[in-house]
């Protein structure tokens, strides 16, 4: 009892006091949704009725049907290579804003950074069409100069072109986290290496990349975390070879008539998008803390 | 014999349009211990990071053991600092930082962790090599940063006010330890100080600089004793001033007017600066004399005390001279039987026409 008043007037308790409106309304908005989508997954779709008796089938089937193997993997694949790819681009940017811009006009080009959102995710899906399609920019250009006789068919409608809009889309929130590390980075470290014998490039990897790590880890977060689950880009530019796992959720739901096990693979994606996070949030931990 | 380690000559070093050196010469001996010394923003940090590679030099040359350094690099010159923040690297311990300029050099193994070993015993670590370097204190830091850049051996060790982040007793003990130090070596320590006396106690010899330029280079006792001109000898101890006009020369001596205390003939010698521009005559505060009963002094002058500072072994009194305006000060030592004078009180202060100097 004496503890419960102790609490009441700590300052964590007044903190929790102060967000509980928000609090409320997210856990409204988000933890309710959850917790019927976990519930659904243990359900049976019977035609137009659910059956609420407790099973675990949904699951196996996710986790043993080859489609859904597949699909997962290739979500999976997808993800990796689109954070690898946003991560090598932003670094380079975030690297030369850092250390080769004047600090007054840092601000603006982090500003410049983030014009590509002033249009809607959908404008720019649609201009990557554009660009890379059949009789788009790139090709139109190539047979133009009469570099191909044929239009690339293998730049639209495939995983490629998955991986490039969604690069594209997610390089300003990569560069950024980077850009905060990078500044973080005490630059006396960087001319003590310098003094102690190490050539620029050596230097880079010995020093600022690893002191750099935490920024670049947040950007791996932020990029793969979402990209995994990302509906709209494989549907729009990714053909039937470039579908992930949200779109075959997107189907269970709908045309197949069958949210149960549409839950069950969307709670599957959740479990290994929560163990990858996990694993970057390790990493994180140990780069933060140094050597022991 | 002793050889220059270090030759600078006509540096110049501007940012934009400000000129932050303007025409260092300077010759700094191999083995010495060597002090730059001046007030805060006078170029003391710019002229050593010109010297470690940091700063490209606007105009002039600069040879390092005979070398130009024209266009060599930091990481190619036989120089290493020790950084004002230290520079530890966070994200290796004690002794991975002290083998980073070693594995720099791709060393073997075997060697890099006997040399690592000698450097920690040398600076008095033992026992931290796997310490995290952000659960060191300030003056372990110190000692990393000293141990890393020595284990490299380097014919000059560069240090940035090494010692203006410790406490003044940790300070007390480092000026001591790194003196021991660089006796032990026998490395041309570089030092950067604001501090007099952290300059005077631990250097060979000292440069003083104000805005960007040198004005005098000497020994500490030379510095102290024969400073070249006004500012140099305000800046290193205390100096009373008095106005001084020249009014001829003969031979070997000079015949100065000085305020206060008339026409009096001084040696040449006594303008350490040279005699031209003269305006002033100085003289140290422990040079006066406060004459009690019956002492008796080469010269002695009539003054009424107006200020008191008593600190135990020394009393410090501002005395008013007939006519001059300020007060001079004079430094006494509290000997036995020695009475301190009170506020207002008649003094008959002693004085000598050899701890006079000429200065402009
Ligand atoms: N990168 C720079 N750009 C422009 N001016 C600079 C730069 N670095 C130093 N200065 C100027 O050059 C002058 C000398 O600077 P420096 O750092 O050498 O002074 P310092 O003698 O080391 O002073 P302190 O004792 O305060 O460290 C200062 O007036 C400073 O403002
Ligand atoms: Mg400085």
């Amino acid at each position: 009892m004496a503890d419960f008043q102790k609490w009441r007037r700590s300052e964590s308790a007044q903190g929790l006091f102060l967000i509980s409106p928000t609090l409320g309304f997210a856990l409204l908005l988000l933890a309710v949704p959850l917790i019927m989508v976990v519930a659904l997954s243990f359900w049976t779709q019977d035609y137009l009725t659910l059956d609420r008796t407790f099973t675990t089938a949904n699951y196996q089937t996710a986790w043993t049907e080859p489609m859904y193997q597949y699909l997962m993997a290739r979500s999976l694949k997808i993800s990796i290579f689109v954070t690898a790819v946003t991560v090598l681009v932003a670094y380079p940017v975030a690297y030369f804003i850092s250390f080769h811009v004047a600090p007054k006009r840092k601000a603006m080009w982090i500003f410049l950074i983030t014009i590509p959102f002033w249009t809607s995710y959908l404008m720019r899906i649609f201009l990557w069409k554009v660009i890379l399609g059949y009789n788009g920019v790139i090709n139109g250009t190539l047979t133009g100069l009469g570099i191909i006789d044929e239009p690339l068919s293998f730049i639209l409608y495939n995983q490629n072109a998955v991986v490039i809009t969604l690069a594209h889309a997610w390089i300003p929130f990569a560069i950024l986290p980077i850009f905060v590390a990078l500044e973080r980075v005490d630059r006396s470290l960087i001319e003590a290496a310098e003094d102690l014998g190490d050539s620029g490039l050596r230097r880079f990897f010995r020093v600022t990349l690893p002191l750099s790590m935490p920024g670049v880890i947040a950007a791996t977060i932020i990029v793969f975390i979402p990209t995994i689950g990302d509906y709209v880009t494989p549907r729009l530019v990714g053909g039937p070879n470039g579908l992930m796992i949200s779109n075959m959720i997107e189907l269970q739901f709908k045309k197949a008539n069958n949210a149960p096990l549409g839950a069950a693979l969307a709670i599957s994606a959740m479990g290994i998008v929560t163990f990858f996070a996990l694993v970057f949030l390790w990493m994180n931990r140990k780069y933060v803390r140094g050597p022991s | 014999m002793t050889q220059k380690i270090i030759r600078l000559s006509k540096l110049d070093k501007f940012y934009g349009e400000f000129q932050a050196l303007s025409q260092i010469n300077l010759d700094i001996q191999t083995g010495e211990f060597f002090s730059l010394l001046g007030p805060s923003g006078c170029g003391k940090t710019t002229l050593l990071r010109a010297i470690a590679g940091f700063e490209t030099l606007s105009s002039g040359s600069l040879h390092i053991d005979g070398v130009s350094m024209d266009g060599v690099p930091a990481n190619k010159r036989p120089t290493n600092m020790v950084f004002q923040s230290y520079a530890i690297f966070p994200h290796m311990s004690v002794a991975e930082n002290i083998a980073y300029g070693l594995k720099a050099r791709k060393l073997p193994k075997a060697e890099i962790k006997a040399s690592v070993a000698e450097a920690i015993n040398m600076v008095g670590l033992e026992g931290f090599d796997d310490r995290a370097s952000h659960a060191l204190s300030g003056g372990q830091r110190q000692r990393v940063a000293l141990a890393r850049a020595l284990v490299l051996k380097p014919r000059v060790l560069l240090l940035d006010e090494p010692l203006s982040a410790l406490d003044k007793k940790l300070r007390e003990q480092m000026q001591s330890e790194l003196r021991r130090l660089q006796r032990a070596v026998g490395i041309t320590f570089v030092l950067v100080t604001h501090d007099q006396e952290e300059a005077l106690t631990m250097s060979d010899r000292i440069a003083v600089m104000f805005d960007g330029k040198i004005e005098q280079v000497a020994s500490p006792q030379i510095l102290y004793g024969k400073p070249s001109n006004r500012k140099v000898a305000a800046f290193i101890g205390m100096m009373n001033f008095l106005d001084a006009k020249v009014l001829t020369t003969s031979g070997d001596n000079v015949e100065v007017e000085v305020q206060s205390l008339g026409k009096l003939t001084l040696p040449l010698a006594q303008a350490t600066g040279g005699l031209n521009g003269c305006n002033s005559v100085g003289v140290r505060p422990e040079m006066l004399t406060i004459l009690m009963g019956s002492q008796t002094s080469e010269r002695e002058i009539e003054a009424e005390v107006t200020e008191v500072y008593y600190y135990g072994d020394m009393t410090y009194y501002d005395v008013k001279l007939p006519a001059k305006e300020d007060p001079i000060t004079v430094t006494m030592r509290n000997t036995a039987g020695r009475e301190v004078l009170e506020v207002g009180a008649k003094a008959r202060v002693g004085w000598s026409t050899s701890s006079l100097l000429l200065l402009k």
